[in-house]
C-alpha cells in the first residue's frame, strides 16, 4: 500500500473540513461559524422603502425657512413665502432689496432661482436632487443602525438593497412585543421642530380648514395629548431637529419622565433671537407634525435647550431621547416586506430539516451499500466527507444557512453520489467487457469525467445566475449547491480514485468483484 | 446487485411515437390545467400576509374567521390548518405600509378571546416586491435556459442543445402542471425547485448526450437510432439509480418537511419523475427529429481535428523558422 496524490488531497480535505466545521456543529465560541438564517433561529427580516421625495421637500423647507431668517435679520419686506414639495416660492415688496436677496440665495447651494418682477421661485437642481435622493437613503440606514445599537440588541443588519430600500434583520427578536417596540424606534420620524403659533388668528384655529391655513401661511397641527386639540402655527419653522446636539430623559416636578434638548450654537442663537421678539406669543414644540407643547414666552431664552414633556413611560421616553440623539430620517421610511419568525418555529423547521437530511442520508448510504458492495461505501465515505467540506467552507464564508439552504444540503446527497452513480457503472462495463481490473477502473474514471464536467460546469452557470438574480433564500440556496459541485468533484472524482489506487492490489488479486463492485459472480470475469 | 442487463439493447425509439404521444398530451393536459386553474401563488408574488398562530389546544377555526371578519383588512382572509390542529394559517391579500401598527399587531388584538395562542410567523410582502420577484424569476429562468443553450452548443451541437432545451421546457410545464391541479402554494421556495429540476433535467440529458457522442465518436455506426437506442440502454442503469437516490432524498423531504417547505418539495417529487422519463424518452429522441446528420457530425470532427493538426503543423513550422 502507497500513498498517492489523490489519497494525500483527499485526507487534507478531509481535514479541512472537520477542522472547520467543528466550530459550527458544536457551537463553540472561537471561529468562524455558520450563522443560521432567521427562518431556522427566528427573529425579524424587514425590508423597508424611503421616500425619497419627501427628503428633497423637507430641503425645500429649511431652505424656505432660512430665507425668512435672511429677509428677517436685514429687514427685508416679503410676503406669501410658501414651500410646496417642488419649489419655494415669494414675493419681494421692495425692488431696492433685490441686491441683497440675490446675493443671499447666490449663497445657498444647490438651488435654482427665478425671478419674474418681485415673484420668486427657488428649485432645488436636477443633479442636487438627485444628491439629496441618495443621501437619505444613506442617512437612513446610518440613522437606523445607531438606533438599533442604543437599543441593545446583538448582530442587527442594516444594509442598502437595490437604490432605495433598506434591509434590516434582527435575530435577536423573540416576542412580538419586543418586535413592535423596535419597529417603533426604527420607523420614528424623530423630527423636531419649533413652530410659532400665529397669534392673530389662532382664535378662529376650530372653524379653519386646512386652505385657508394655507392661505395665511399656516398650518393646522393636531395636539399630542388633547385628541381633539389643534394649533395654528406659522409654516415655515423657526428652527428644527438638524440642530440639536443632545437629549436625555429628565423629570418634571411632578415626576413624569421628560425629554430635555440641547441645540447648537446657531440653534442657540436664533432660539434666542426669536424669543427675544415674541415674548408674550406661544411657541409651539412639534415632534413628527404633533404639537406637545406650546408655552407662552415669558422672556429671552439663552442657552439653547429646551423640554418635551408628554404622557410618557419612561421606557417610551427612553426610546424618544435615542430616536432625537441619532438625529431624524431625512425621509419617511415604509415596509415592503416583513418576515417575523418565531424561536418555536424556527426550532421546528430545523428538527424537521435534519430528520429529512438524517433518514435520507440514511437511505442514500443503505442504497449505495447494497447496490454497489464496498464501491458503495467508498462512495458513501466521499459524500460524508463532501458534507464536512460544504459547512467547512460555508463557515469560512460565514455563509447564513437558511431553510431552502439545508433542502439544497438535503438533495445535494442525493446527486453527490451521482459522480459515483456513473462512475461504478463503467467500471462494471469494462469488467463486463473483460478488461483487467487496473485498465478498467482507470478507463472507467476517464471516460465518465467528461460527462460529468460537462453537467457541473453547466449546473454551476445557472447557479451563478440564480446567485446574481435570486433574491434572499434563492442565494442561499445557489451558494449550497455550487459548493456541493465543487466539493463532490473533489472528493467523488478525485478522492474516490485514491482509494481505489490504495486498494489496487487486493482488487485485483481478489478478483471478487462481488465483494468490491457488487455485480453478480459471471464466467470469464 | 445489478438492475439492467448489460448488453441488452432496448429499442427505445421504436416505441417513439407512443411516447411522443404521452407526452404530447401530458404537456398540453398541463398547458390546460394551468390556464383555467392558475396557480395559487403565495404571497411572495402577490403581497399580502401570511400570520400563522398555534393555539394550546385546538385551534377553533370558526371562532378565528368569525372574529376577524370584523376587520375591513381581513375581508377577503381564509383560515385554514397547517400541519397539526392546533396551527393555523391566515392569508389575506392586505399588507401595510407603516411601521407602527402592523397586520401581526393587528392579528393579534382580533384573536384576543379566541383561545390561548402564539403567534409564530408573520409574513407581510408589499405588492410592490411581489412585482420585482416576478421579473427577477422570469429574468433568472431565461437566462439560464440561454446559459444551457449555449454550453451545449458549444461543447455538443446546437440540435442537441434545441432538444435539451425543448426537454427541460417539457419537465417543466409538466411538473407545474401537477402543482396548479393540486392547488400547492406557488412561492419564492417553488422558483428554486423549478431551477433545481432545471439543473436536474439537464444533467440527466448530458450524460445520455455524451454516450451518444462517445458512439458517434467511436463506432462505425452510421444509423443514428440505432446509436440512440444503444446510449440510452448504456446509461439506463445509472439514470434509474441516481433517480432512485433523489427521490429518496426527496421523498424523505417532501414527508418530513411538512407545509411550510410544501411548496419545494412536491414540484421536485414530480419533476425527478417527469426528469427522469424526459431524458430516457424524449430528450434523445427529439435529437432525431431536429435532423441530425451523423455522417455530416463525423465530417465537421474530422475537419475540427484536420484543422488543429494544421495549426500545430504550422505553428511547428513557424518554431523552426521555415515560414
Amino acid at each position: 500500500m502507497k500513498l498517492n496524490f489523490r489519497l494525500v488531497l483527499l485526507i487534507a480535505a478531509t481535514i479541512f473540513g472537520i477542522v472547520f466545521s467543528l466550530p459550527s456543529l458544536t457551537q463553540s465560541e472561537r471561529g468562524a461559524k455558520v450563522t443560521l438564517g432567521l427562518d431556522l433561529q427566528g427573529g425579524l427580516h424587514m425590508l423597508l422603502g424611503v421616500k425619497t421625495e419627501e427628503a428633497v421637500a423637507s430641503q425645500l423647507k429649511s431652505v424656505a425657512s432660512g430665507i425668512n431668517r435672511f429677509a428677517e435679520r436685514n429687514d427685508i419686506v416679503i410676503d406669501s413665502l410658501s414651500a410646496t414639495s417642488d419649489m419655494v416660492t415669494f414675493e419681494l415688496l421692495d425692488n431696492d432689496d433685490a441686491v441683497a436677496l440675490d446675493g443671499y440665495l447666490k449663497k445657498v447651494e444647490g438651488t435654482v432661482v427665478k425671478a419674474t418682477g418681485g415673484s420668486y421661485q427657488v428649485t432645488i437642481a436636477p443633479a442636487e436632487v438627485e444628491k439629496l435622493k441618495v443621501r437619505a437613503v444613506d442617512q437612513a440606514i446610518e440613522t437606523i443602525r445607531n438606533r438599533l445599537d442604543q437599543f441593545g440588541l446583538a448582530e442587527p443588519t442594516v444594509a442598502k438593497q437595490g437604490v432605495d430600500k433598506i434591509l434590516v434583520e434582527l435575530p435577536g427578536i423573540k416576542t412580538i412585543e419586543e418586535e413592535q417596540r423596535a419597529r417603533e424606534l426604527i420607523s420614528r420620524a424623530a423630527k423636531l421642530e419649533l413652530m410659532a403659533i400665529d397669534e392673530d388668528r389662532a382664535m378662529r384655529v376650530n372653524d379653519m380648514d386646512e386652505a385657508e391655513a394655507t392661505g395665511f401661511g399656516d398650518k393646522i397641527l393636531p395636539d399630542a395629548l388633547q385628541p381633539n386639540g389643534k394649533h395654528l402655527v406659522r409654516e415655515i419653522p423657526i428652527l428644527d431637529g438638524t440642530m440639536l446636539t443632545n437629549a436625555q430623559v429628565g423629570y418634571d416636578q411632578n415626576n413624569n419622565p421628560t425629554i430635555n434638548f440641547t441645540l447648537n450654537s446657531d440653534g442657540a442663537q436664533i432660539f434666542g433671537d426669536f424669543t427675544a421678539k415674541s415674548v408674550g406669543k406661544r411657541l409651539a414644540i412639534v415632534l413628527d407634525g404633533k404639537v406637545y407643547s406650546a408655552p407662552v414666552i415669558n422672556e429671552r431664552i439663552g442657552g439653547g435647550s429646551g423640554q418635551i414633556s408628554g404622557n410618557y413611560t419612561t421606557a417610551e421616553a427612553n426610546d424618544l431621547a435615542i430616536a432625537l440623539r441619532s438625529g431624524a430620517l431625512l425621509a419617511p421610511i415604509y415596509m415592503m416586506e416583513k418576515r417575523s419568525v418565531g424561536p418555536s418555529l424556527g426550532a421546528d423547521s430545523i428538527r424537521a430539516s435534519l430528520l429529512a437530511l438524517v433518514s435520507g442520508f440514511g437511505l442514500v448510504v443503505l442504497f449505495m451499500m447494497f447496490y454497489y458492495g464496498l464501491a458503495g461505501v467508498i462512495a458513501n465515505l466521499a459524500v460524508v466527507i463532501n458534507l464536512f467540506i460544504i459547512l467547512a467552507l460555508m463557515s469560512l464564508m460565514g455563509a447564513t444557512l437558511t431553510l431552502p439552504g439545508m433542502a439544497g444540503i438535503v438533495l445535494h446527497i442525493g446527486l453527490a453520489v451521482d459522480a459515483n452513480i456513473i462512475i461504478n457503472e463503467r467500471i462494471r462495463e469494462g469488467f463486463r467487457a473483460g478488461i483487467p481490473t487496473r485498465r478498467a477502473i482507470a478507463e472507467g474514471y476517464q471516460k465518465a469525467m467528461r460527462a460529468i464536467l460537462d453537467s457541473n460546469v453547466t449546473q454551476l452557470l445557472a447557479c451563478t445566475i440564480l446567485y446574481v438574480y435570486g433574491t434572499g433564500a434563492i442565494k442561499g440556496f445557489a451558494v449550497t449547491l455550487s459548493m456541493g459541485l465543487l466539493a463532490s468533484m473533489l472528493t467523488a472524482i478525485v478522492g474516490s480514485y485514491g482509494i481505489y489506487q490504495l486498494f489496487m492490489h487486493r482488487i485485483e488479486k481478489s478478483k471478487n468483484y462481488t465483494l468490491w463492485f457488487g455485480m453478480s459472480r459471471r464466467k470469464g470475469a | 446487485m445489478e438492475l439492467f442487463k448489460e448488453d441488452k439493447v432496448y429499442n427505445f425509439l421504436g416505441k417513439g411515437k407512443i411516447f411522443f404521444f404521452a407526452s404530447f398530451v401530458l404537456f398540453f393536459l398541463a398547458i390546460t390545467i394551468v390556464a383555467t386553474k392558475g396557480f395559487s401563488f403565495g404571497i411572495d408574488f402577490t403581497g399580502g400576509t401570511v400570520v400563522q398562530v398555534k393555539y394550546t389546544q385546538t385551534a377553533p377555526i370558526d371562532k378565528i374567521r368569525e372574529s376577524l371578519q370584523k376587520s375591513k383588512l381581513f375581508e377577503h382572509a381564509t383560515v385554514t390548518e397547517f400541519g397539526s390542529p392546533q396551527e393555523v394559517v391566515i392569508k389575506t391579500p392586505s399588507s401595510t405600509v407603516g411601521l407602527n401598527n402592523d397586520i401581526g399587531d393587528t392579528t393579534k388584538e382580533i384573536l384576543k378571546g379566541t383561545g390561548d395562542f402564539e403567534i409564530r410567523r408573520v409574513d407581510m410582502v408589499g405588492p410592490k416586491v411581489g412585482d420585482e420577484l416576478r421579473v427577477k424569476g422570469l429574468t433568472a429562468f431565461l437566462l439560464t435556459l440561454m446559459a444551457i443553450m449555449a454550453t451545449v452548443t458549444f461543447r455538443y451541437e446546437w440540435r442537441f442543445a434545441l432538444a435539451a432545451i425543448i426537454a427541460i421546457v417539457h419537465d417543466i410545464v409538466i411538473t407545474f402542471g401537477f402543482v396548479s391541479y393540486f392547488e400547492v402554494d406557488f412561492n419564492i421556495e417553488s422558483v428554486a425547485a423549478l431551477l433545481m429540476i432545471l439543473g436536474y433535467s439537464i444533467h440527466d440529458t448530458i450524460i445520455v448526450y455524451d454516450r451518444v457522442r462517445e458512439h458517434i465518436e467511436e463506432s462505425k455506426e452510421t444509423n443514428f437510432v440505432q446509436i440512440i437506442n444503444e446510449a440510452v440502454s448504456r446509461t439506463q442503469s445509472r439514470t434509474t439509480l441516481t433517480s432512485l437516490t433523489v427521490f429518496f432524498v426527496v421523498l424523505t423531504l417532501f414527508i418530513f418537511g411538512g407545509d411550510i417547505m410544501m411548496g419545494f418539495s412536491f414540484p421536485m417529487l414530480i419533476g425527478v419523475i417527469v426528469g427522469t422519463y424526459s431524458s430516457i424518452f424524449v430528450a434523445a429522441q427529439l435529437v432525431v427529429w431536429t435532423g441530425f446528420s451523423v455522417a455530416d457530425y463525423r465530417q465537421k470532427m474530422a475537419e475540427k481535428v484536420k484543422m488543429r493538426a494544421e495549426k500545430e503543423k504550422m505553428r511547428a513550422q513557424f518554431e523552426q523558422g521555415i515560414v
